[in-house]
């Protein structure tokens, strides 16, 4: 699946969009930063419900091109403009982690 | 590359906002000198581990950075409380961050671990009340 391809199936709003053409292969979802630099494999989507610009720094050294913020959680503007800056797509959504594992 | 090239970032203490911009600083040099991403990306994660780790349990510090031809190694040094028990500190799951540390998503007490694993090399020196420093080595 490509970036842009992400959110419709997960009813999300897109944030920041990213690379839409970049091939993400798989999922991870968690909070505690360390657990995601540790476990989260390169080029996959992360569903979370951390919303600080320390999200899109983990991503950028993780090398994660899209970030899902669940359960309605809003981004910190800070998170947004690092997600600019950096070209890493940003989604929300209201689903659940739960929900967008079973979707996506 | 026959010289070694040196970098060096100073990690002011508390700043959650500016963590993170030396080892992102790191990585894209690597990028620009064409190393080969998927030792990038350990490099990356590992040494960001050891910034953030200057910024919740110490002051701020130093991260000195050399590439050498067959290897890249990066010197963590801070003035901070130091480790009591280093194998504790080792464990995962072990933290002594508070609450509101772990409300911004760190401190799980995975960050040694994952030095450990993403190096081919670890050593933590540490003395209580004098500071840390943290080596770190991986081949290329
Ligand atoms: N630079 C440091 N200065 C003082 N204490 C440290 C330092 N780095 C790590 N520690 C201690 O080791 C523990 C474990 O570190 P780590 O594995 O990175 O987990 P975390 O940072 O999530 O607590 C920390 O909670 C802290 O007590
Ligand atoms: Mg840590």
């Amino acid at each position: 699946m490509k970036v842009s391809q992400i959110a419709p199936l997960i009813d999300a709003d897109t944030v920041v969009a990213g690379d839409g053409k970049k091939e993400v292969s798989s999922v991870y979802a968690g909070d505690f930063l360390s657990r995601v630099m540790g476990k989260a494999p390169a080029d996959c989507i992360w569903l979370t419900v951390m919303a600080n610009v320390n999200v899109a720094g983990v991503a950028v050294l993780a090398e994660i091109p899209a970030i899902v913020l669940c359960e309605g959680v809003k981004p910190d503007e800070m998170l947004v403009q690092k997600c600019l800056s950096e070209n890493i797509a940003l989604f929300t959504t209201q689903k659940s982690v739960y929900e967008c594992c079973k979707l996506l | 590359m026959s010289e070694s090239l040196k970098l060096s970032y100073t990690v002011d203490g508390g700043d959650f906002v500016s963590a993170g911009k030396a080892s992102e600083g790191v990585k894209r040099t690597l990028k620009s000198i064409g190393i080969d991403p998927a030792v990038i990306r350990r490099i990356a994660i590992a040494m960001y581990e050891g910034e953030i780790n200057m910024v919740i349990h110490a002051s701020g510090g130093t991260a000195e950075i050399e590439i050498l031809e067959d290897k890249i190694t990066i010197v963590l040094q801070d003035k901070g409380p130091g480790i009591e028990d280093i194998e504790k500190a080792m464990q995962e799951g072990f933290t002594t961050a508070t609450a509101a540390i772990r409300e911004l998503g760190f401190g799980a007490g995975m960050g040694l671990p994952n030095m450990k694993r993403y190096s081919d090399e670890l050593k933590v020196e540490s003395t209580v009340g004098v500071g840390t420093t943290v080596y770190l080595s991986f081949n290329v």
